[in-house]
Parts: structure tokens; C-alpha cells; sequence
């Protein structure tokens, strides 16, 4: 169950690419927070700055040139929004990552067993391979992979899509991390497969308490996933609430005319909407109860 | 009736690969009738895109035979049946030659197929790009300066310029944002009916094909397992690998989830009555 101890706060996060002067601005004010143990999804068209927000927390973009980011970024109570030494330690520890094309995540030039021990050795760095392998064969059975031995003296092309995402899956909860950020995953995998694989995040999740900030541009993965939903369009979020608001009573144009463009298994036909509409720029709106933590303390 | 625009007879496709042989396709006999949108259906590895290299020529069936208007399509196609079956694919960007400017992309099949006297090629291009909702200022534009809704416009506008028959849609808005993939699935159902067009959409997303084919063909491990009515396949799903594809879609709306809710009931009761 979700707690009330704020595990990530983004508050007016505002990102640049480029000198100044000439900068573009991506994200304009991003605010957000997930709370210990709950699922949040940040939903977005490509190009909505979804995935720059994922690696603004991860503390990957700051390392790069020419990128300036304002606002506050707190994970665990730290500071992070201008990366350091913080955030470079809890990577792979007490914050890790889920990526969408699981067989480009992992490396090909080593088996399975070489990569989960690196990923062990990140929070225990003195740990005996055996200890190690016992660890991680616990780990692929419980993403329920058959046979984990098999898989560990595996290479990457070795197995399926769907086998690689559970291993990157194993691999991203193993140190016990207190956000785990899941970058569409499974969206490189076919239909059944990437529900089989989200069941079983969402499973796993619940039973370790794990927050999992959950990025996706399809909406009908979230309402299975989430508890709590952001839209985000061009680098502002426009909506927010809980998922069960989301669905039922969307209020921003822009959330309106994404639930609707979507295909659906119980009517033919399609709608008539248009890519861009000038409502979609309305200012942000929060469902009643969804409030960021600032807000709460000043009320 | 007269007789189906393609005929798909019995056709087998066996792949030899490091010495040991991949039955890709078994047995498959289908027919597409000239004016349907024809969706084909299946999980990754189910024989989607085998068949529709066999249908595009890329490669020859092991055994059985394809018809084209009731005669048997030879190996080597001549120039005419090329133009006449043409096909779009998932991703625009590579299927787009990068270094090549728009109008020297949709152009280049007006030129391979002496399609329009040399001067009037030119006009026709800017036709086609309005045909697709573009307009004359894309002409001297490069792919990278297109999102990829636009670049699969200009994919679908190539496709037109032959002036084909039937176009294999292998995928054409998986890689699409949702309001981009709306409008394109919009355009190209409009399109359909202007040109007379059959299409061959080829899917895993039940939910697009509900909203655009006719008739649908669903393939398991490289056979074909059901071909039904769109309503009908819907209402009544027969086959197990249909009601898997159906349940694992994401929902959005509460008339989907009930829907989808019967369907994994129904399965089961079906499971519990087998032993």
C-alpha cells in the first residue's frame, strides 16, 4: 500500500538544450511526486519530454553538454536536479531502470550470470559468484523464466523478447530499489507478451512495496498498471489524477482527444480528431484529492 | 462472383535455416476479394509477414500456388503485376531513402513505370502529396525533416503513384502516436474507398483491425486459424489464438473491459471443460 513518505518530488522542472541565448526550452515547469510504494504513469506522445524527464531523475542527462536544468528534483529526500555524486551512487541501487527494447539493454558479449553479478556487486560489491548465483537464479524464478540456470549461462540472443524483458525485469528489483522507473516497457514486444510481462512488474512490485514511476504513450497499458496518472504534451503536464478519474472523467482536452483516438475492441469505425488542436495548450488540471506535496503543506 | 483478386491456395513455406528446417507457413488457403480491407492477424512468429513476402514476390511458396485474378503468379513478376501490388511498411523511415528529397521518392516509381507523359510527372507528384494531406512545400524537403506521421503519408503516396490494385499494409501505424495513427488509419480508409483499393492489413492490434477491416484472418505457429465478418469474428471468437489476441489488448473504456472480461470468462469455462 502506498505510504505518505514522498520517494521522487519534481517540482517547476524546467529543461534546455543548447547554449544560452539560443537554449530550447522541453520541459516548461514539470511538478510531480510518487509516493512509497505507489504506481504512478507519466503518459505522453513521443516528443512530450517523457523521456527526458526519465533521465533528468536518473541523473544521465545532467552528465551531458550544452543542457541546463532549473527547479528541484528531490529522490529520498536529496536534491538531484543538477545530478552528483547522489544520485551516481543510488543508480542501479536505489534507483533503477526498465527499458523499452530489453535485448539492446542488456550486453551482448556477456551470459546472463556475468551481468546479474555486476548488478549485485552494485549494492554488495564484495558477493562470491556462487552467492551471486544463487541470488539471481532465486530472482529469474520468481519473474517465473523455467530453468534460471539455463537462462544465467545464457547470452541476450540466446533468449526471446519476452524472456530478456523478465531478466531486465529480475535485474531492476533485485537491490531492493525505492523507485524503479520503467520506460515503456515491453512496448518492443508483441500484444500478449507485454501484458504477460506487465502483470507480472505489477505483481512483483506490490509484493516488495517498490514505487514505480511508469512512462508509456499508451493509455490502455496505464489503466491496468497505475494508480496515479500524469499527461504530459509538449513539456507541461496537463492532467493529473487518479487512474479511475483519468478514465472516467478526463478534463483537459488534450487527455479527452487521447482516449478517444485510441482503437477500441467494442466499436467500429474511427473518430474524426485532429493532431493539434489549440485546447490541447490549456493550463494544467488536477482531479479533486491530487494535490502535490507543496500545495499540501501550504493548505 | 467473379473470381477473388488474390487466391491463396494451399501454400506452405519452409525456411532451411542452419540445417534444420522452419515450417513457416502450412497449408494456408485464403481468399482477398477485390474492394475488402482484409486484416491478417497473429502474434510475433505466426507467419504474418512470411505470407506477405510470398504475395509481394520476395520469396517463392515451398508448396501450393498464388493466384492473381485466377492465374497462377510466376516467380519473376513482370513490371505490371509489381505495380499493380504494392506495400507499405511499419517503419517510413527506413522504408525512405534518406538522401533522397520527397518528390524524387514518390516520383521514382512514375519513372520506373512510365506512368504520365515526363512532363505531367511532376504535377502528379504534387497531387499525390495533397492526396495524402501534404502539400507542394514538402517537394524539396528531406525525410529527416518529417515527423513520422508525414513520412508514412509520403510512403502511402509512393505506394499510390503505381496506381495499384492491392497494398500490403504491413503494420503502417504501429510506430505512430495515438492522434497520428488515428489520422492515418482515417486517410487511408478514405483512400480506399476514392481508389477502389484492396487492402491486406497486416496487424497484431485487434483493436485497429475492429476499427478498419472487414474480414479478418487470424495465423497461430504459421497456420490459419479462423478468417471471419469483422462483427462476427468479434461476437463470437472461435479460435483460442483469436480470444488470446482479443484479451491481451489494453482497454480504455468500461464497454471494453466488460467485453474483454466475457471473453477471459468464456475461456475459462472452456479450459475447465477439457481435461
Amino acid at each position: 500500500m502506498p505510504s505518505d513518505e514522498v520517494i521522487l518530488h519534481l517540482r517547476d522542472v524546467r529543461l534546455a538544450f543548447g547554449k544560452s541565448g539560443g537554449a530550447t526550452e522541453v520541459l516548461h515547469g514539470v511538478g510531480l511526486h510518487v509516493r512509497k510504494g505507489e504506481k504512478v504513469a507519466l503518459v505522453g506522445e513521443s516528443g512530450s519530454g517523457k523521456s527526458v524527464t526519465a533521465r533528468l531523475i536518473l541523473g544521465l542527462l545532467q552528465e551531458e553538454r550544452g543542457v541546463s536544468v532549473s527547479g528541484s528534483i528531490r529522490f529520498v529526500g536529496e536534491e538531484i536536479a543538477a545530478g552528483g555524486d547522489f544520485v551516481r551512487d543510488a543508480r542501479g541501487r536505489r534507483l533503477t531502470m526498465i527499458f523499452q527494447d530489453p535485448s539492446s539493454a542488456l550486453n551482448p558479449t556477456f551470459t546472463i550470470m556475468d551481468q546479474f553479478h555486476e548488478v549485485l556487486r552494485r549494492a554488495n560489491p564484495g558477493i562470491s559468484r556462487r552467492a551471486a548465483h544463487a541470488k539471481a537464479s532465486q530472482w529469474l524464478t520468481d519473474v517465473l523464466l523455467r530453468d534460471p540456470d539455463r537462462v544465467l549461462s545464457s547470452y541476450v540472443f540466446q533468449l526471446s523478447g519476452g524472456m530478456s524483458q523478465r531478466v531486465m525485469i529480475a535485474m531492476a528489483l533485485a537491490n531492493d530499489p525505492a523507485l524503479l522507473i520503467a520506460d515503456e516497457p515491453g512496448t518492443a514486444l508483441d500484444v500478449s507478451v507485454q501484458a504477460q510481462t506487465l502483470k507480472l512488474m505489477e505483481e512483483l512490485a506490490t509484493r516488495l512495496g517498490t514505487a514505480v514511476l511508469f512512462i508509456s504513450h499508451n493509455l490502455g497499458v496505464v489503466r491496468e498498471f497505475a494508480d496515479r496518472v500524469y499527461v504530459i504534451y509538449r513539456g507541461r503536464i496537463v492532467e493529473h489524477g487518479g487512474v479511475e478519474q483519468i478514465f472516467a472523467n478526463p478534463l483537459h482536452p488534450y487527455t479527452r482527444a487521447l482516449l478517444r483516438a485510441v482503437p477500441k475492441i467494442s466499436e467500429a469505425g474511427l473518430p474524426d480528431l485532429p493532431e493539434f488542436s489549440e485546447d490541447f495548450l490549456n493550463p494544467r488540471m488536477d482531479h479533486p484529492g491530487c494535490v502535490e506535496p507543496a500545495d499540501e503543506v501550504a493548505s | 462472383m467473379s473470381a477473388p483478386l488474390l487466391s491463396i491456395e494451399a501454400v506452405g513455406k519452409t525456411f532451411d535455416v542452419a540445417g534444420r528446417h522452419a515450417r513457416a507457413l502450412d497449408s494456408v488457403t485464403l481468399e482477398i476479394v477485390a474492394g475488402e480491407c482484409h486484416a491478417i492477424v497473429g502474434e510475433s512468429g505466426s507467419g504474418k509477414t512470411t505470407l506477405a513476402n510470398l504475395i509481394i514476390g520476395l520469396h517463392a511458396p515451398t508448396e501450393g500456388v498464388l493466384k492473381w485474378k485466377g492465374e497462377a503468379l510466376p516467380a519473376q513478376r513482370p513490371l505490371a503485376l509489381k505495380r499493380a501490388i504494392q506495400i507499405v511498411q511499419q517503419n517510413p523511415r527506413s522504408a525512405l531513402n534518406p538522401r533522397r528529397q520527397i518528390a524524387a521518392s514518390i516520383r521514382l516509381p512514375l519513372d520506373v513505370h512510365t506512368l504520365y507523359a515526363r512532363r505531367a510527372r511532376e504535377g502528379r507528384v504534387i497531387l499525390l502529396l495533397e492526396e495524402v494531406g501534404l502539400d507542394a512545400s514538402f517537394l524539396s524537403r528531406s525525410p529527416r525533416d518529417l515527423s513520422g506521421g508525414q513520412l508514412q503519408r509520403v510512403a502511402i503516396a509512393r505506394a499510390l503513384a503505381c496506381e495499384p490494385e492491392l497494398i500490403l499494409l504491413d503494420e503502417p501505424t504501429s510506430s505512430l502516436d495515438v492522434l497520428v495513427q488515428a489520422r492515418v488509419l482515417k486517410l487511408l480508409d478514405k483512400l480506399r474507398r476514392e481508389h477502389g483499393l484492396t487492402y491486406l492489413f497486416i496487424s497484431h492490434d485487434l483493436a485497429v483491425v475492429r476499427a478498419v477491416a472487414d474480414r479478418v484472418s487470424v495465423f497461430d505457429r504459421g497456420r490459419l486459424v479462423e478468417t471471419a465478418g469483422v462483427e462476427a469474428l468479434f461476437a463470437a471468437p472461435r479460435h483460442e489464438a483469436t480470444r488470446r489476441l482479443i484479451e491481451a489488448i489494453p482497454v480504455v473504456t468500461e464497454a471494453e473491459a466488460e467485453l474483454r472480461d466475457r471473453f477471459r470468462a468464456e475461456t475459462l469455462s472452456k479450459e475447465g471443460q477439457s481435461p
